[in-house]
């Protein structure tokens, strides 16, 4: 294995992206505040885009589609951000407060 | 055109700069205890991440992923830190409970981490031949206008949809008080 060539191996890319993926995963399970989920969740959305980029570059045969589809994804993550961090806005109100113990009862 | 001296050593630490900053700036973000370090930690994290789109022979993607992660989510997230109050609370739960759940969490991800990891370095990959120019730039605006043109206008909907909800999620909070 050359380490020279390092960066035209597509394993590598997977490594770095399952990294993220489990740091992501960690960040959900223990932040105990709505903005730290919704930072650990933007570091899953870049890990799925990173695996989709990898492997797009190195096994796609048109490399434009997996160029494509991350824009969308990047798309759709600045959307959900925008409405997260709003009923984030709008729970911090609400109850003065957005740690995820405290929201535990229904309007009924 | 001259070769430059130490080419491929000078790339091998481009790429790894690139690796390492996404790999700490991920680390930041999900182990900080104050959240705008955490904000901080994922514009690293996404820089690097553009620092490897280019490697991955898109530096479209690499400038795309700069504008509107770091320049747009992380900026917007930075208000929402702003307009609450988003600091972890000090240490409610018991210390052992706490080294519990902790130590349950990072071993989860742990296997999650080194069992993706032994998959993609298990794998025999075949590499495809993907023509020089594919994946370019004008590729990608071409098939955007002519394949991809329904997704397109679809996503352009969603996010105008978006900032209208937003907009109208955040205003009904004010108008009740």
């Amino acid at each position: 294995m050359n380490l020279l060539l390092l960066h035209q191996r597509p394993d590598i890319y997977f490594v770095v992206a399952a990294f993220l993926l489990a740091t992501g995963i960690y960040g959900l399970v223990r932040r105990r505040t709505l903005i730290g989920m919704l930072i650990a969740g933007e570091l899953i959305f870049s890990a799925a885009s990173l695996n989709i980029m990898a492997v797009n570059r190195f096994f796609a045969p048109d490399p434009a589609v997996g160029q494509i589809l991350v824009l969308f994804i990047m798309g759709l993550a600045a959307a959900e951000v925008a409405i997260a961090l709003s009923i984030i806005i709008a729970v911090y109100r609400n109850y003065r407060s957005i740690h995820s113990t405290d929201m535990s009862e229904l309007k009924g | 055109m001259k070769e430059i001296p130490f080419a491929p050593y000078i790339l091998l630490a481009i790429f790894a700069l690139a690796v390492g900053t996404t790999v700490a700036g991920a680390l930041i973000a999900a182990f900080s205890t104050r959240i705008i370090r955490g904000v901080s930690g994922l514009m690293i994290s996404c820089i690097g991440l553009a620092g490897l789109y280019y490697f991955l022979n898109s530096p479209f993607l690499a400038l795309m992923e700069i504008l509107i992660y770091v320049g747009a989510v992380c900026i917007t997230i930075v208000f929402g830190v702003m307009l609450s109050e988003p600091d972890e609370p000090a240490q409610q739960e018991k210390r052992s409970h706490a080294a519990l759940w902790g130590g349950g969490a990072i071993l989860a991800c742990l296997i999650v981490f080194v069992a993706l990891s032994r998959l993609s370095l298990a794998g025999p990959w075949t590499l495809a031949n993907a023509p020089a120019d594919a994946g370019s730039v004008r590729a990608i605006g071409i098939s955007l206008l002519t394949t991809y043109s329904l997704p397109f206008e679809l996503i352009s909907l969603v996010l105008l949809v978006a900032i209208l909800g937003a907009l109208v999620i955040a205003r009904s909070g004010r108008t009740k008080e």
